[in-house]
């Protein structure tokens, strides 16, 4: 029997399944891979400070578990969502029905398929990569090199590929890749230190607290240089270097670059999964495909159907720690919302308890669980 | 005795004399001309543009600020083939606009 329902394990789902369980919930995590941690499982290293992506996914897991009130099933997807008077009956991919009194929906992001922006040649030319791939590079621990196997003299980052265009139908800004691309050239240049390292952006934002630091690194420590930009095609050469164009918007000139590798900064979409639990549970949409909450200010978690809350990228693209403040904030809603469960006054009382009793229970789990080890509330 | 001094036009951008009343136009003919975000992607992508000092972002940024004296000559320059239109992330009717500013501003 469980309380809640998260859907997706990602960082938001993680963080939303362990707070919950603090605080005295049995929760169901459905995750449709093959392991929790989501794309920051797969990551090197999260911006602004290195931190090293895969160890904070390993950690969250971890600290999930402490309490053992949080049951993970992956490899498995909703195939169906009914409302049953004051709870949801699910229905899993394995065929296994729960019922719960919340639904959290953390089902993050789709990553921006570059094929589609056919004029920059990811998967025509050999060079051509993507914001990911790279990351996947610099996780494997190997030299970054071109697809020969030679080591990169000229990369060039092409800032908002699948972002802020109306020809794939993205308005949005996928808030993480200036970031990202910033973070990833400073790496290249750690790496290779003579190498020569472009940014073709549109705008920059960086616009959280470290992000600044980040943008002046890159040009005084790093030589990262800026272009003011954006790409109109890429095109491959005999020697399979990539010539790039772009007009200086600054220069107010046309420019043109032959480079080794091409770092495509693929942006955030909606996952498709998001947009099938919108259709079962009724919940608002927008036109960028992300989930609507009732209030983006004061209800940002809360979603218009009760009893069904959202956090995490599947509202919108947001940072790690944006991302795991929504899912605190969520588990604290739910929270509420459960306590409140009942109009009537014995009632609620009677589910005050339940969830008290429940979550000394849960903590003495936790407990003894780490004997041994210091344990901090 | 002429020592070869003159007097030259101030070249700074006066907003308190520029007048927007051709760019206002353009707006009411193609209102998409407000959504410019002057990343140049149609002035890298211009066949024009290879060949004459035609640019396109630049064009509708001297509209906006009310310098219109060139702006007919260069939007003569446009071959219409259409390029910056199919490239343009904002997906701006360039066409039009160009159409609107050479017919505007036609002396």
């Amino acid at each position: 029997m469980y309380d809640v329902a998260v859907i997706g394990a990602g960082i938001a789902g993680m963080e939303a399944a362990s707070r919950l369980a603090q605080m005295g919930y049995e929760v169901l995590v459905v995750e449709k891979d093959g392991r929790a941690g989501g794309h920051v499982a797969g990551w090197d290293r999260l911006f602004p400070f290195q931190r090293n992506a895969a160890n904070l996914a390993a950690e969250m897991l971890k600290m999930m578990d402490r309490g053992k009130a949080v049951k993970v099933l992956v490899n498995t997807t909703v195939a169906d969502v009914q409302r049953d008077g004051q709870h949801f009956r699910i229905w899993l991919s394995d065929g296994q029905g729960v019922t719960v009194s919340a639904v959290l929906i953390t089902t993050g992001f789709k990553l921006f398929d570059a094929h589609r922006k056919e004029e920059y040649g990811y998967g025509i030319y050999d060079n051509v990569t993507t914001s990911a791939d790279l990351e996947r590079m610099f996780a494997s621990g190997k030299p970054v090199t071109t697809k020969k196997g030679e080591r990169p003299q000229r990369v060039a980052f092409i800032h908002c590929v699948g972002s802020r265009d109306e020809k794939v139908n993205n308005r949005h800004c996928s808030k993480v890749c200036c970031a990202t691309a910033v973070k990833q050239a400073c790496e290249i240049k750690q790496m290779y230190p003579d190498a020569e390292v472009y940014c073709f952006y549109m705008d920059l934002r960086m616009f959280d607290r470290h992000f600044e630091t980040m943008y002046l690194d890159a040009q005084t420590q790093y030589g990262v240089i800026f272009v003011r930009g954006r790409l109109s095609e890429a095109a491959e050469s005999i020697d399979g270097r990539i010539a790039i164009k772009a007009e200086d918007t600054l220069m107010g000139k046309m420019l043109k670059i032959s480079v080794d590798m091409v770092i495509l900064m693929a942006g955030m979409e909606a996952a498709e999964e998001t947009d099938k639990l919108a259709g079962m549970l009724k919940i608002a949409v927008g036109k960028d495909g992300f989930l609507n909450p009732v209030d983006e200010y004061l209800q940002g978690n809360f979603t218009r159907e009760k009893g069904v809350f959202v956090a995490g990228a599947c509202t919108g693209p947001k940072t790690v720690s944006e991302t795991l403040a929504d899912a605190r904030a969520a588990a604290v809603s739910i929270d509420e919302y459960i306590r409140d469960g009942s109009e009537e006054k014995s009632l609620r009382e009677e589910i005050i308890e339940k969830i008290r009793n429940k979550r000394v229970e849960i903590r003495n789990r936790r407990m003894k669980n780490e004997e041994g080890k210091s344990i901090e509330f | 005795m002429n020592f070869g001094y003159r007097i030259n036009q101030s070249s700074m951008i006066d907003l308190d004399r520029a007048s927007k009343d051709i760019a206002t136009q353009v707006l009411q003919y193609e209102p998409s001309f407000a959504a410019c975000i002057g990343c140049g992607a149609c002035t890298a992508t211009c066949s024009a543009g290879r060949f004459t000092p035609f640019n396109l972002r630049r064009l509708q940024l001297m509209m906006m600020r009310g310098q219109t004296d060139k702006a007919h000559a260069e939007a003569g320059k446009c071959m219409l083939c259409g390029k910056c239109q199919l490239i343009c992330p904002r997906g701006i009717n360039t066409r039009n606009i160009l159409l609107a500013i050479h017919r505007l501003t036609t002396p």
